[in-house]
Order: structure tokens, then C-alpha cells, then sequence
């Protein structure tokens, strides 16, 4: 954990760690994971309310909890860029992570896997690997996204690559 | 395009006799020869060759198995044939995956399952296979086209998915389990798995269902920096398998999910990759057919030319639940195998009666292996007096991690949802 930021690091200790080592395939213990992975994700979210960093939203898009839909956005300059952010929990969860998809930034940036991937191979995945399976989606997010999202969009804004939604309505009315 | 040239013959025909004019016949008939000569050519393109029943050993140029069969009359194989016997999936299309299934194609194997869920890239041509004309083609729908035209013989079956997702690996095991080629067979319906895939995700998850099938399959890699490769042959139960000890970590102590994956930004050879898939081959057929030494692990470092080989034993404290349930299983069959082992010992002891040495100025005598190896348990128990371990017994450090359920009173799944979406309001 070094080179992470006090703010993160204070951050990540108030997720609660996760117990049950559950993937999508165990049943009934997967059901328990899904509870705690619901408790840790709740936390998070009411701590950014609580610190104005309030910053994604996603939800279970099939009642199995295994495929994730949502949004994820990021303030520069005085402006928010928002993402559709979607994820598969794969078959080896909590053995492997995530793999967070960013669709609308595919072929944007080299920083990604095919079909949107975030690139988390070194900044995330050592990190996931040590804590199996104490973390959960809320660490994946808090720890993987969140530092991908502050490294790449100021990059991506200012090399044009991504407009915002306000100066994209604009040139396509005039 | 014959019928077109046809076409166009009759239509110079009629053109011909339509024609009052003497001095435009000359130029009509040098284009009807032009069309003929193109009509001929048309003839002679590529032809496909039909499936063969039977691998002839005869020496023939015709005969496409002929070096093949071959190995036979060398005294390496007993019977080439029973090649056409054996299913083989790959997992992973890529660099590795695709000469190798060329490979076994050509060899002439019984049936190839394909796996893959990318599409062929500018950026993959500097590897062998693919071609720049099957430019976003999926994987296995290029990978079935020029294998198919190579060896008819070959039953190919590929699959577009994604195995990680849990649908995709459901479709994953199914595929393996389904036993249609040769239904007498024991365990699953291939004999071997190749991962020929780039990520660590991608083995975790072929490893997780090897284990869970008890099927025998061959890891391979290629490092990021295109000089060093490995292969490893995994035995669920009797070799160490994948989350028991990753083969880079190692081989190198490199921390295996710390590797960038191909796309972003690793380097690739295609000697290095032609290499690799070409010693995982080789492990293939000997393990298949039954010849030579089936390596364990087998390292290859570019720089230097090493082959480091080794062997490794399985994690008792393995993370993967089915890899515990199979060393189990190989333990309780550990006697039974003895005893095979023993008497065939004893078979080959048979026939050298005569004692190679008349006197035994040393007493020197041959003392059972199971004794031995009950003693070599104790000690390595048993610390000399004096010492004791800095670190907790092993057994001991591992603690269940199911005992919490209980403590797990709080509300019911629909709750928590509804709350998250509360806070998403």
C-alpha cells in the first residue's frame, strides 16, 4: 500500500472487509458473499455522500449478482464526465477480480483491454491478490477504478479525445 | 466464375455471327481465346482434398500421413493411428493456441475444440497463422477456415465466448463433458486441455475446471518481454496445480498476477511464441501416444538457451477447494498404485535371475522402499532438540472461514438491495 494517498488509505480502511469465500457458482455462500459484498458497497457509497465524493452507482443487473450495470463520473476542471460502468463477476471470484468495463472509452486509450477493460494489472490486481478474499466490489472500485478514472480522464479531456456532454450538444446544434 | 466465362463464350458467339463487318472477326476471335485460356486456368486452381477413411502408411506423395506413419516403422510410435482417437481443446486462439492447433492439425488429431472470444487484429500479424486477409474474423471462425483446408480429417468444433463469465464457462464444461466422439470413454469427453490463454484470469479459470473434472491439461506462456516461455503439464491431485504454485513465480519469482497482458503493451516474437507451441506440442503427442518422457515443466529462456525442467508436488494447503478433493482422492489410491509399481518391478527383476555379483564383501543389501519412507515422515516431523520453528505449523495457521456464517443475523439480500438503491436516489 505505498505510494497510495493518506485520503484513499483512510478511505479504504472504513470499507468493511468481506469473510465469506463465495463465487458466483457456491449457492448458498454466494448468497451470504452477495450480502456482504450489498454491506460493504452501502458503506462506501453513504461515506462519499458524507465527504461530498459521492462518484459512482451500480447496481446487480440479473437477480444471481453476477453482472453489474451502472454509472461512474469525474469532476476536472469544474466539469463532470460521466461513464456507463459494467462488470461480469467471473467464475474464480474472489480468487481473480473484477474486470471493470468503461464501454464509451473503448479504443480511447491503450490503458484498456478489449470491450473497455480497465487496465488494473498493476496498480489493482497485486493488491486484490494479497487481500483475497477480504475484498470485495466496493475495494475494486475504491481501488482499482477510482485511481484509474483521476489518472486517465484529465489526460483523455485534455488531448480531446473525450468531450463534455455540454460542448458535444453545442457543435452538433450549430 | 466458370459459368460467367461460359457466359461470356456464347455471347462473343453471338456478337460473331451478328457481325457483317470481316475485319472485327480477327479481334473477336483472339478475345474467345483469352476466354478460354482464363477458363482453363479457372480449372486448374486450388483443389481441396477429400477426407481419408483410413492413415495409409503407404509412400506415396499423395498420401499426406505418409511421414507420419513412418514414425512407426522408426520404432518411436506403436500406433500412430490411435491419433484419430484423441480430443484435444485449446483454450485460447492467440499465438500459442493457433500454430498449435496447426500442429495437431496436421498431425492429423481426431478433434479439436477451439476457444476464443477475440477477433483477429492488423497487430497479430507478426505472429505466424492468422492472415492479413482475416482482419476481423473471429479467432476460431479464421482458425476453422485454414485448418479445415489443410486436414479435412480433422473434426473441428470452436466456440465465440468468454470463459471467465460464469455463463461461458458453463458452456465451457458442458463442451468437455460431452462425449459424442467416443463414447466408451472414461472421465471426460477430451483427452487433453491445452491453455494457450494470456492472463492470469483466463488459467485460474481453466485450472478451476480441470479440477473440478479431474482432466488432465498442459499450461503455456509466453513472458511479456518475449524471451522466456514455459510449459507445464497438470495431473489434478498428482502435480501441483495452477493456484497451487503459479509456474512464473518459479521459474523467476515474478509475482504472476502482476504480468501486463497482451494489448496493452507486451511485447511478442514469433520465433518465441513458434517455439513454445512447438515444445507444447511435442508434450502433447508424447503424452497422447504414448513415447519418450512427458515433461512436467519445461522452461525455455531465449537469452541464454536454457531449458530448465522440474517437478512439482501439490499444495496440501492449496486455496483451490477441487485440487484438495483430488490430491485426497490420489493419496487413497496410493497403495493400489504401489502395488502396480511393485510388481512390475518385480516382472523386470524376473528376468535378470542370475545375481550380478558372487560376493557381497560390503553387505551391502536392498532394503524395502516403504520402510524408508516411513522413516523419512518421522524426521522430517521431528525437530532435533533444541530447535524449535519460528513460524506456526502450517495445518494449524489454516482456520475455515465458513464457522462466521452464523454470526450473519442481519437482515435478508432484498433489504440490502433496496437500501443501495435508497442511497442511489
Amino acid at each position: 500500500m505505498e505510494g497510495w494517498d493518506p485520503t484513499t488509505k483512510s478511505t479504504l480502511t472504513q470499507i468493511p472487509l468481506l469473510t465469506v469465500k463465495a463465487g458466483p457458482r457456491d449457492g448458498a455462500s454466494w448468497t451470504q458473499r452477495l450480502k456482504e459484498e450489498y454491506k460493504a458497497l452501502i458503506a462506501y457509497t453513504s461515506m462519499n455522500k458524507s465527504k461530498d465524493n459521492d462518484w459512482f452507482r451500480i447496481s446487480a443487473a440479473n437477480p444471481e449478482g453476477t453482472r453489474w450495470t451502472g454509472k461512474c463520473w469525474y469532476v476536472h476542471n469544474l466539469l463532470k464526465y460521466e461513464f456507463d460502468l459494467q462488470f461480469d463477476i467471473p467464475v474464480t471470484y474472489p480468487a481473480t477480480a473484477p474486470e471493470l468495463e468503461l464501454p464509451q472509452l473503448d479504443g480511447k486509450t491503450h490503458k484498456m483491454y478489449r470491450g473497455g477493460k480497465i487496465c488494473l494489472t498493476v496498480h489493482f490486481k497485486p493488491l486484490w491478490a494479497k487481500n483475497s478474499p477480504r475484498f470485495g466490489i466496493a475495494h475494486a472500485l475504491c481501488l482499482g477504478l477510482a485511481p484509474w478514472l483521476a489518472a486517465e480522464i484529465p489526460v483523455l479531456v485534455d488531448s480531446g479525445m473525450i468531450k463534455h456532454k455540454d460542448d458535444a450538444v453545442s457543435t452538433s446544434e450549430t | 466464375m466458370e459459368l460467367e466465362l461460359k457466359g461470356m463464350l456464347t455471347d462473343l458467339q453471338k456478337l460473331k455471327s451478328s457481325l457483317s463487318d470481316p475485319s472485327q472477326q480477327a479481334s473477336i476471335d483472339q478475345i474467345r481465346s483469352r476466354v478460354e485460356n482464363l477458363t482453363s486456368l479457372a480449372m486448374t486452381g486450388p483443389t481441396r482434398r477429400t477426407k481419408l477413411k483410413d492413415m495409409s502408411a503407404e509412400v506415396v506423395d499423395s498420401n499426406p500421413y505418409s511421414r507420419l506413419m513412418a514414425l512407426q516403422r522408426m520404432g518411436i510410435v506403436d500406433n500412430y493411428e490411435r491419433i484419430r482417437d484423441f480430443s484435444v481443446a485449446i483454450v485460447g486462439i492467440g499465438g500459442v493456441g493457433s500454430v498449435a492447433a496447426e500442429m495437431l492439425t496436421r498431425c492429423g488429431i481426431g478433434r479439436l475444440l477451439l476457444y476464443d472470444y477475440d477477433t483477429v487484429e492488423l497487430a497479430n500479424m507478426n505472429r505466424l497463422f492468422f492472415r492479413p486477409d482475416q482482419v476481423g474474423m473471429t479467432k476460431t471462425d479464421a482458425a476453422v477456415q485454414t485448418l479445415s483446408e489443410i486436414n479435412p480429417d480433422v473434426v473441428l468444433e470452436s466456440f465465440t465466448l468468454n470463459i471467465t463469465t460464469v455463463q461461458g464457462f458453463e458452456t465451457f464444461i458442458g463442451s468437455l463433458k460431452n462425449k459424442y466422439f467416443r463414447k466408451n470413454k472414461e472421465g471426460t469427453g477430451v483427452d487433453l486441455v491445452l491453455s494457450c490463454v494470456d492472463n492470469y484470469e483466463a488459467r485460474m479459470v481453466v485450472n478451476q475446471a480441470c479440477n473440478e473434472l479431474n482432466q488432465t491439461w498442459m499450461e503455456s506462456g509466453v513472458s511479456e518481454d518475449a524471451v522466456s516461455g514455459h510449459i507445464q503439464l497438470l495431473i489434478p491431485g498428482e502435480t501441483a496445480c495452477f493456484a497451487c504454485a503459479p509456474p512464473l513465480v518459479v521459474a523467476s519469482g515474478v509475482d504472476e498476477r502482476t504480468l501486463k497482458r497482451e494489448g496493452v503493451c507486451a511485447a511478442s516474437l514469433p520465433t518465441t511464441m513458434g517455439v513454445v507451441a512447438g515444445l507444447l506440442v511435442q508434450n502433447t503427442l508424447k503424452f497422447l501416444l504414448k513415447f519418450g518422457q512427458v515433461s512436467p515443466y519445461l522452461g525455455y529462456n531465449a537469452l541464454k538457451d536454457f531449458f530448465p525442467t522440474m517437478s512439482m508436488k501439490p499444495n496440501p494447503q492449496c486455496s483451490n477447494g477441487p485440487c484438495l478433493e483430488r490430491q485426497k482422492e490420489y493419496m487413497l489410491v496410493k497403495p493400489e498404485r504401489d502395488a502396480a509399481l511393485k510388481a512390475k518391478m518385480e516382472e523386470e527383476l524376473s528376468t535378470i535371475e542370475i545375481p550380478i555379483h558372487d560376493d557381497n564383501e560390503w553387505n551391502i543389501s536392498v532394503v524395502d522402499d516403504c520402510e524408508v519412507n516411513v522413516v523419512n515422515a518421522q524426521s522430517s516431523d521431528v525437530l532435533p532438540e533444541g530447535l524449535t520453528r519460528e513460524l506456526p505449523d502450517a495445518d494449524v495457521y489454516q482456520q475455515p472461514t465458513v464457522s462466521k456464517e452464523s454470526v450473519d443475523t442481519v437482515d435478508d439480500l432484498e433489504d440490502l438491495k433496496r437500501q443501495l438503491e435508497a442511497l442511489h436516489a
